[in-house]
C-alpha cells in the first residue's frame, strides 16, 4: 500500500476534511501569482523537497471504525468481562451521563485556550467553578485551572516550594509513590535540587529542606500524619506539599485543615476513563499568600465596560507568553476539558454524592481486606498493621505476585500491582465503588484456591 | 448562531449559588458489603460543600455556558500558530471505545496489545513524517515534548563527556515555551536576532555558536510562518560547533509530505497532537506533544516507549532514558485520536492538508496586503502574519481589530506574536475552511480597515454583541477573586 511523492504538482485528493477543490485552488494560486504549489516553496531546500513518505493510503470512516474496534478487541478490560483490583495512580470510577454528555459540547471541546474572554465566557466559567471545586475539596484558599497530571502537579509544588523559601532540598516521603519522585527528578534534575527520603516517623528533617512532600494515603493506601508532619516541616522553615486522592476527600480530613501549604492530586478519579494513563488532570492548590508563586494558568472574576460579571485568565505575568525564561513553569495549558469533566463530575455527585461515593470505596475496599486477611498464607497492610487506609491496601501474598497474577488471569482477573520491589511478595489491591460484593468474593476465592498451591 | 445577542438575559450565577439543600444530580448505589467500621472520628471531615442540583440543571447551566463560547465547530477560528483545523467527531468516538477508554495503564502488556500496537504504529508514523525515527509519546503537551528533547539534548552531551554545554540559543521569534523550557532544563538562554526579512541572522548565530552551545532551537517553518531559507547552513554551523539542533513542531502542519525535518539535519522536534494532528484543543488542553529524535538518541528518549518484540508489543524504557516526566504513559486517547487522523487521512490526504493550508494563507495575505503590512512581505507557509501599524497610526491598534472581529463572529487571530512585530496579528487559516470562508474574513478585514475612518467607535469599543464587552483585566490581577465563596456571591453584594 506504500506509495511514493508525487512529483511537485498539486494533489487534488477530495477528502471530506479539505473543502477547496481543484477550482477552487487554481483561483487561490491565480490571486497569489504562481502556476502551482511549488511557487510557494521555493524557501525549503529543492533537493529535500517531496521526500515521499512511506505510509497507507487513507481509510473511508467505515473502515477505520472497523480497524480501531479491531484494536480495542485485543485489549482486556471490564466490557470484555475482566474485574480489576489496579490503582495505584489510576482508579476505575463510574462515570456518570451528565459527564458524557457534556463531553459532546463541541463548544468546549474545540475552543482553545481563552485568550479572547469575550469569546470564551463559557470556558472561563468552568475553569473558575473548577477552582472553587478544588478548594472546596481540600480546604484549601486557591486553586489553578489545572495541571498535566498528578505526578506534574506534585513536581511543581516542589519547585514553587523551593523558589517561596528559597532552598533547593525537597524532602519526599519514603512511603509515596515513586511516580512522584521520579517526575520531581526529570522536573529538577538541571535546575540544582536535590531529592531527600524522609521517613514517615521521621521526627527530625535538616533544617534546610524547602519542602515536605507527602502522599496521602500514601502509595501503600494509608493515610499519613498529615498534620504532624505538616508542623514538622513549619518548624524547620520547610513548607508541606501534600499529595491527595481527591475521593478520599469525600470521608478524611481535608489538607486545609492541617495548615498545609500545597496541595495536588491526580484528577483522574473525579470522571475522567482511565483511558490507558491519559489525559489526566492535576489538581493544584496553595494557600493565597503564595499565589504569586503558583504555574499554570489561573481564572479570575471581574467586571466587563458596563459592570457586568465576566471571568478572565489573571495573573499572567507569573507565565511563560509573558516571561520567557523567567516563568514560574514552562507550563502552556491548563488541560481544560478534563477539567471541565471533574467539574461536571463534582456538580453532579454534589454534596451528598462525594460522601457517598468516599463511603462506598471504604466499605468496599475493607470487605476485601477483611475477607483476603482471613484467608491461609495471605495478610493484609503488613506494613504497618491497624493503620487506616481508604480504598487501596497491601496483601502480603504466600508466593510471587506475579505468578499469582498469572493465575488470576486465566480467571479473567487482572489483579492487584505487583509491588514485590518495594514489599516482599507485596500486591497492592484496590477496590472502588465499581466492584461488586461478586467481583470481590470470586477475587477472594482465586486467591484461596492460588494460594493454597502456592 | 451560537451567541447569545441579548447578554441581559444570561444567568451568570455559580452552581453554589443555585445550589438548594436536598437536590441531587445522581444517586450512587446502595453498599452490597456487610457494614464496615469507619475509622476513628478524628480522621473524618465534615460535609465537602459542593452543590446541590437537579440532574437538568446539570445540564442546561453546562449547556447554556458552552453557548458563550467561540469554537471551532461554530466559528472561524483562525488564530495563528494553534492550527484550528477541523476535530474530526469520528475520532473522538473512537478514542471512548470500550477496550481503549477502560483499560487500566499499569495492566499486564499482554492484556493490552491492541493498546501499544496503536501506540507504535502512530510512533512509527510520527518517525516517517518527521524523518526523525526515534519516538516517545509521553509528553503530555507541546511545552512537555520540548522539555523532553532539552532533556534528550543533555544526556546525549553528557553521554560525551561534554557537560560544559549549557546554552540554548533561541531565535527572538521563538515561542515564550522555548526559554522557559531551556530554563527548566537548566540552560542559559542566549537569544539570536532575525534579520530584515524574518529570517534568523546566519552571521549572528555563527557569532554565537561555540563550544558552549548545547542545543539551538528553531521554530520550524518561524513563528512569522516563513520557512527558514539558510536551514541547512543553520544546521551545519550549530553541529560544526557541536551542538545539537532541536525543531520546534508547532508549525509541522505545513510540511506534511513537502520536506522532513530529519533531512535537514534536524536532530530533535517535537509535534503537537492538538494541532497538525486535529485532537481538539479542549478549551487549553489536554494536548500531547509526542519528542522525536534521530536513531542515535533514540536511547535517551523519555521512557516509556512503545516496542514490538517476539513476544509481542511491549512498553519499554529505553537504554539510557532521562526518565518518566509524568505519571503513565502519555495522552493515551489523544494519540488514539491522531492515529485515526493519520489513518483516514493516509499519504495523500496528509498532503493535500499542508498543500492545502499554505494556499488558503497565501490567498488570505495576498488579498490584504494592500491594506495591512505583511510582516515579511513573501510567500509564507501556512499562516501569514499581518502587522496593523498602518491602522495604528491612523488610531485603531491590532488588539481592536482583533475584538472587532469577534463581532463578525470570527475568532481573532493571535495578537501580538511574535513580539518582534508590532501590531502583529498571526492569522491561520488551515485547510479545512473554504475558500467562502476565506473570502468573508477577508471582506470583514478590509471592512474593519473602512471603518477607522468612517466609525472608529464601532472598533474601539468592540466587541457590542457579546455576552461581555471589554473586561477590566487590571483589576482581575490586582484584587483575584479566583472561586466562589458565600461572600463574595456578587448577587448578594
Amino acid at each position: 500500500m506504500a506509495s511514493s511523492a508525487t512529483s511537485g504538482g498539486n494533489t487534488s485528493t477530495n477528502h471530506p476534511y479539505i473543502p477547496s477543490t481543484d477550482l477552487d485552488r487554481q483561483e487561490m494560486l491565480g490571486v497569489i501569482g504562481v502556476d502551482s504549489l511549488d511557487g510557494l516553496l521555493g524557501d525549503i531546500p529543492i533537493e529535500h523537497r517531496h521526500p515521499g513518505l512511506n505510509l497507507d493510503a487513507g481509510l473511508a470512516e467505515q473502515e477505520l471504525s472497523t480497524l480501531f474496534r479491531s484494536i480495542a478487541a485485543e485489549n482486556a478490560s471490564s466490557s470484555s468481562g475482566y474485574i480489576s483490583f489496579l490503582g495505584a495512580g489510576s482508579y476505575s470510577h463510574y462515570v456518570p451521563s451528565t459527564v458524557r454528555s457534556i463531553l459532546q459540547r463541541g463548544e468546549f471541546v474545540t475552543a482553545y485556550t481563552p485568550y479572547q474572554p469575550e469569546a470564551a465566557q463559557g470556558t472561563l466559567q468552568v475553569g473558575f467553578e473548577f477552582q472553587t471545586v478544588i478548594c472546596q475539596l481540600t480546604g484549601m484558599e486557591v486553586a489553578n485551572a489545572g495541571m498535566y497530571d498528578g505526578p506534574t502537579a506534585f513536581a511543581e509544588a516542589c519547585l514553587m516550594a523551593s523558589r517561596v523559601t528559597k532552598r533547593t532540598r525537597i524532602g519526599v516521603l519514603s512511603s509515596a509513590d515513586s511516580r512522584l519522585p521520579d517526575t520531581l527528578l526529570a522536573y529538577s534534575k538541571h535546575q540544582g535540587n536535590e531529592i531527600i527520603v524522609i521517613t514517615p516517623d521521621a521526627t527530625e528533617i535538616p533544617d534546610d529542606l524547602a519542602c515536605i512532600g507527602i502522599q496521602s494515603p500514601n502509595f501503600f493506601g494509608e493515610i499519613e500524619d498529615v498534620e504532624r508532619l505538616t508542623k514538622l516541616a513549619h518548624d524547620n522553615g520547610a513548607l508541606s506539599v501534600v499529595h491527595v486522592n481527591p475521593v478520599a476527600l469525600g470521608m478524611f480530613k481535608a489538607p486545609g485543615e492541617f495548615d498545609v501549604d500545597i496541595v495536588t492530586a491526580e484528577g483522574q478519579p473525579l470522571g475522567v476513563p482511565m483511558a490507558f494513563g491519559g489525559p489526566y488532570v492535576g489538581l493544584f492548590a496553595c494557600k493565597k499568600a503564595h499565589i504569586r508563586q503558583m504555574p499554570g494558568r489561573i481564572i479570575g472574576r471581574t467586571t466587563d465596560t458596563k459592570g457586568r460579571t465576566g471571568y478572565a485568565l489573571t495573573l499572567q505575568t507569573r507565565e511563560q507568553h509573558i516571561r520567557r525564561q523567567r516563568a514560574t513553569s514552562n507550563i502552556c495549558t491548563s488541560t481544560q476539558l478534563i477539567g471541565l469533566m471533574v467539574t461536571v463530575y463534582a456538580a453532579t455527585l454534589g454534596k451528598q454524592g462525594i460522601k457517598d461515593l468516599a463511603n462506598l470505596c471504604y466499605q468496599k475496599a475493607h470487605y476485601a481486606a477483611s475477607e483476603i486477611g482471613n484467608l491461609n498464607g495471605f495478610s493484609v497492610n503488613p506494613i504497618s498493621p491497624g493503620g487506616t487506609f481508604f480504598h487501596e491496601f497491601v496483601v502480603k501474598c504466600p508466593g510471587s505476585p506475579s505468578k499469582i497474577n498469572a493465575s488470576l488471569l486465566n480467571k479473567k482477573i487482572i489483579g492487584g500491582l505487583d509491588i514485590s520491589d518495594r514489599y516482599e511478595n507485596g500486591m497492592l489491591v484496590c477496590v472502588t465503588e465499581t466492584s461488586s460484593k461478586d467481583d470481590i468474593d470470586k477475587f477472594v476465592k482465586a486467591l484461596s484456591e492460588i494460594g493454597a498451591s502456592a | 448562531m451560537t451567541i447569545t445577542t441579548s447578554a441581559g438575559d444570561i444567568d451568570r450565577r455559580l452552581l453554589m449559588d443555585r445550589s438548594v439543600a436536598g437536590r441531587k444530580a445522581f444517586t450512587l448505589p446502595e453498599s452490597d458489603v456487610p457494614a464496615q467500621k469507619l475509622p476513628d472520628s478524628s480522621f473524618l471531615r465534615d460535609d465537602v460543600e459542593l452543590p446541590e442540583v437537579s440532574q437538568l440543571e446539570v445540564i442546561r447551566y453546562f449547556s447554556v455556558l458552552s453557548q458563550l463560547n467561540f469554537s471551532i465547530d461554530t466559528n472561524f477560528y483562525p488564530l495563528g500558530s494553534c492550527t484550528m483545523k477541523y476535530n474530526p467527531k469520528i475520532n473522538d468516538e473512537l478514542a471512548n471505545l470500550p477496550g481503549l477508554a477502560d483499560i487500566h495503564p499499569l495492566q499486564p502488556d499482554e492484556t493490552v496489545q491492541g493498546a501499544i500496537r496503536l501506540l507504535k504504529n502512530l510512533q512509527d508514523d510520527l518517525g516517517e513524517i518527521t524523518g526523525l525515527v526515534g519516538v516517545s509519546l509521553a509528553p503530555l503537551a507541546g511545552a512537555q515534548g520540548e522539555y523532553a528533547g532539552l532533556l534528550v539534548a543533555r544526556a546525549y552531551h553528557e553521554s560525551q563527556n561534554d557537560s560544559a554545554r549549557t546554552v540554548a540559543i533561541v531565535p527572538d521569534s521563538a515561542h515564550g515555551t522555548n526559554p522557559a523550557s531551556a530554563a527548566m532544563a537548566g540552560l542559559e538562554v542566549v537569544t539570536v536576532r532575525s534579520d530584515d526579512q524574518g529570517n534568523v541572522d546566519v552571521e549572528n548565530l555563527r557569532e554565537l555558536a561555540n563550544e558552549s552551545t548545547a542545543v539551538f532551537m528553531l521554530t520550524i517553518p518561524s513563528t512569522l510562518g516563513l520557512f527558514e531559507p539558510n536551514i541547512l547552513e543553520i544546521n551545519k554551523i550549530v553541529h560544526d560547533a557541536g551542538g545539537l539542533v532541536y525543531a520546534d513542531g508547532a508549525n509541522l502542519n505545513a510540511l506534511l509530505g513537502l520536506v522532513k525535518l530529519g533531512d535537514l539535519g534536524v536532530d530533535i522536534c517535537h509535534s503537537n497532537l492538538h494541532k497538525t494532528f486535529s485532537t481538539p484543543h479542549g478549551g487549553g488542553g489536554p494536548g500531547s506533544g509526542p519528542v522525536m529524535v534521530t536513531d542515535e538518541l533514540a536511547k535517551f528518549l523519555p521512557k516509556p516507549v512503545a516496542m514490538k518484540t517476539d513476544a509481542g508489543y511491549v512498553m519499554a524504557t529505553p537504554e539510557m532514558s532521562i526518565g518518566a516526566i509524568n505519571g503513565f504513559h502519555g495522552s493515551f486517547s489523544i494519540a488514539a485520536r491522531a492515529y485515526a487522523y493519520i489513518k483516514t487521512l493516509g499519504l495523500e490526504g496528509l498532503q493535500s492538508v499542508s498543500e492545502n493550508a499554505i494556499i488558503s494563507a497565501n490567498y488570505i495575505q495576498a488579498k490584504l496586503r494592500d491594506k495591512y503590512n505583511i510582516a515579511a512581505d513573501r510567500y509564507c507557509m501556512h499562516e501569514t502574519v499581518l502587522s496593523a501599524t498602518k491602522q495604528k497610526k491612523r488610531g485603531v491598534a491590532g488588539l481592536d481589530i482583533a475584538k472587532r472581529l469577534l463581532d463578525f463572529g470570527i475568532h481573532a487571530p493571535t495578537m501580538y506574536f511574535p513580539m518582534i512585530i508590532d501590531e502583529a496579528l498571526m492569522v491561520e487559516p488551515t485547510e479545512s475552511e473554504s475558500k467562502e470562508t476565506l473570502d468573508h474574513f477577508i471582506a470583514v478585514m478590509r471592512q474593519i480597515d473602512d471603518e477607522i475612518d468612517s466609525s472608529p467607535e464601532l472598533i474601539l469599543e468592540a466587541p457590542h454583541d457579546l455576552p461581555v464587552t471589554r473586561l477590566d483585566e487590571a483589576t482581575a490581577a490586582r484584587k483575584p477573586v479566583l472561586r466562589w465563596t458565600a461572600e463574595s456571591n456578587f448577587l448578594s453584594s
